[in-house]
């Protein structure tokens, strides 16, 4: 049965990108150490083997020119996925990224088209310290241009970078470092999971939670702790970050009437906050507390394993703050 | 390559049309008829028109903040670009870009930019694309010598060259950066040293004389389509107006004398004289397609002042690519 294999995170990228580039000559990939190597976490490994130099290309060491290609070989028609090696290199490359491929169509009247698909590895967890862990989704999200995926798990990687690949406008990818060895059921076959629709991975009665990338699967974890202490949590994994499906989060906070977004990036000026305003605004008289957030602290992502383990959410910290919005304490406090 | 008298009248011809249009532009702005910025390509005519003659609609181009030119001289029609300018719903990009953002992709034209050096990464992009599908296209990121002095630019032209693209990086050396003489930010003379860090060859060329720029492009664009890669172009020019708006003298930043010297030099008026020294031009000729084309603005004019501005409900419109999304 194809459906019970089994694939990592990682092969599941690949595999979305090898099958893509199967169906359609104009698919190409670019990027630092993608095309020889693979890419410094593999997820481009054999590309380059299957579809020759030509199609998967090994860039200079080049943020800003590897988006400006993707941008000018989109706009005169090809279906480039251009890879960051860190999410924190978007940084290098944000003029390409904001001033010209979220705005291109729009400046132009409309009559461009960019089907260009920027694959990144995000997330914190591996000593890499404050500029090689970041979760950057938030400013990515404030664009108005961009789509934004952020999948927690092999079968929505696959799905929603096949959508990323045909969708027609520029899309981010952003990959968790810490997911990429994780392992789940994959269809062998070439699917979509659509862009900016929500995945319920666990419906529950008591309190809504918000999470995706890593954190969907630490507060599945933490889930499971507060079943075991009669609290059912309903998860809601977005996946897609922008658009954003508010429709399926405002449905579960009528029903549950208490809501918490978890992040890994910093609380502040997180989307944590643009969810808990837009729940607000359309479902206030059904909520019971205040939207609760968690967050990183307001720091750079800390280098020494002892601060790193206390400044990204976990299930622990999770659990606890999902017991204080349902006005419960935490064990030991 | 000796170009022929038909190439000499249609450089000619685009060069006319680049004036009249700035011209143009500049006694509507005057007239407070143009919002936003406006920085005119009057003096520069010959490098756009010398560069863009060797090339088709399928050739593509990105361009600059003073990308009226590079429109113009790939074909750009007077209508929709002055009813961009005045921000009408008939304009080139629905009255959403503006003279910052003017482009036609129909023409290949990739867009003017607001952001100095950002057109030359593009321009990689769609080099990239003529090489991949083999088409024998080629690619030219027009930029100013300030632009050289960006990341973005000499990223492109290291990956151009490092990938082999048919590219050609040419460099409008007006010798300023908005208000700041070229020799205050840069300790070289010769823009086209840079080319040779790069491993392209560099040419440099009089941007006054149409003629010497169409023969370098030439032979850079027949270089690239041959698949040898990429070169830089190093045209010296000058704009005659202030960096934006329509003052020319009384600059504090540059002599009037300066300007005299290069206004004597004036690309068009200087071909006039050679062309009807040749032959290739009358004087009835001459003054028969200044009175054509000044028609053709006096259209377009009136064409845009007559199209409506585009409604409220198209700020939303456009932002995305609509996607058939299957539920
Ligand atoms: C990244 C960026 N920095 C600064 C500016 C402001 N600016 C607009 S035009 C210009 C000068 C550009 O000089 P050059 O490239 O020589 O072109 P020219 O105006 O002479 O044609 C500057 C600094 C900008 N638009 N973009
Ligand atoms: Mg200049």
């Amino acid at each position: 049965m194809s459906d019970e294999r089994s694939l990592s995170y990682m092969m599941a990228f690949n595999e979305a990108v090898r099958q893509s580039m199967r169906a359609d000559e104009t698919i190409f990939c670019a990027g630092e150490d993608i095309g020889a190597f693979g890419g410094v976490f593999g997820t481009y490994g054999g590309l380059q083997k299957e579809f020759g130099a030509r199609r998967v290309v090994d860039t200079p060491i080049s943020e800003q020119a590897i988006v400006g290609l993707g941008v000018g070989s989109a706009v005169t028609g090809l279906r480039p996925i251009v890879d960051l090696m860190f999410m924190d290199f978007i940084c290098v490359a944000m003029d390409q990224i904001v001033n010209q491929a979220a705005k291109l169509k729009y400046m132009f009247g409309g009559k461009a088209t960019l089907p260009l698909t920027i694959t990144t590895a995000g997330g914190a967890g591996l000593s890499a310290a404050a500029q090689h862990s970041q979760s950057l989704e938030a400013i990515l999200c404030h664009i108005p241009g961009l789509k934004v995926v952020y999948p927690s798990n092999p079968y929505d990687m696959k799905g929603l970078m096949v959508s990323c690949i045909r969708d027609d406008n520029p899309t981010v990818m952003v990959k968790h470092k810490r997911l990429l060895g994780i392992s789940g059921p994959v269809p062998e076959d070439l699917y979509t999971v659509p862009l900016g629709q929500a995945n319920m991975l666990r419906p529950g009665k008591d309190v809504t939670v918000v999470a995706w990338g890593r954190m969907a699967n630490e507060s599945m974890v933490a889930a499971e702790i507060l079943a075991g202490e009669g609290i059912d949590c309903e998860v809601i994994d977005p996946r897609t970050l922008q658009p954003f499906d508010t429709a399926t989060v405002v449905e579960s906070a009528r029903k549950t009437n208490r809501v918490i977004v978890v992040h890994e990036a910093v609380r502040f000026g997180g989307l944590g906050a643009e969810i808990a305003s837009q729940v607000q605004e359309e479902a206030f008289d059904f909520l019971d507390a205040p939207v609760a957030r968690i967050g990183a602290p307001f720091s750079p992502v800390p280098f020494s394993p002892a601060l790193e383990k206390h400044y990204v959410p976990d299930a622990k910290s999770i659990a606890s703050g999902i017991r204080g919005v349902l006005g419960r304490k935490s064990p030991g406090r | 390559m000796e170009p022929n008298p038909d190439v000499l009248r249609d450089l000619h011809r685009r060069m006319v049309r680049i004036r009249l249009f700035e011209e143009a532009a500049g006694k509507l702005a005057e007239a407070a008829k143009l919002p936003g910025f406006l920085h005119l390509y009057v003096g520069e005519e010959a490098v756009a028109a010398g560069v863009c003659v060797n090339l088709t609609d399928a050739d593509s181009i990105t361009s600059t903040h003073r990308g009226h030119g590079h429109l113009v001289a790939k074909g750009g029609q007077f209508r929709p670009m002055m009813a961009e300018l005045m921000a009408k719903s008939t304009g080139y990009c629905n009255g959403k870009g503006g003279s910052m953002h003017i482009s036609s992709l129909e023409l290949g034209m990739l867009g003017a930019n607001g952001i100095v050096g950002a057109g030359s990464p593009i321009a990689v992009g769609a080099a990239f694309t003529h090489k991949y599908r083999d088409d024998g296209n080629v690619a030219v990121a027009f930029f100013g010598d300030g632009a050289t002095n960006i990341g973005a630019f000499h990223e492109a032209a290291n990956m151009a060259c490092a990938l082999k693209l048919p590219i050609v990086f040419a460099c409008e050396n007006n010798e300023y950066g908005e208000f700041t003489r070229r020799d205050h930010t840069m300790a070289i003379t010769d823009i086209v040293d840079r080319a040779q860090g790069y491993g392209m060859p560099g040419v440099i060329v009089d941007g006054m004389d149409a003629v010497a720029v169409y023969e370098a492009a030439a032979e850079a664009i027949a270089f690239a389509r041959a698949g040898k890669g990429p070169t830089l172009i190093e045209a010296k020019t000058y704009r005659f107006y202030n960096h934006h708006g329509v003052q020319n003298l009384g600059l504090k930043y540059r002599p009037d004398s300066e300007v005299e010297v290069w206004k004597q030099r004036d690309p068009i008026f200087t071909f006039e004289a050679q062309l009807e020294d040749m032959g290739v031009l009358t004087v009835d000729r001459r003054e028969a397609l200044w009175a054509e084309l000044r028609a053709d603005i006096a259209d377009a004019i009136t064409f845009a002042e007559d199209s409506p501005y585009p409604e409220q409900d198209q700020i939303l419109e456009d932002v995305y690519t609509r996607m058939e999304v299957a539920r």
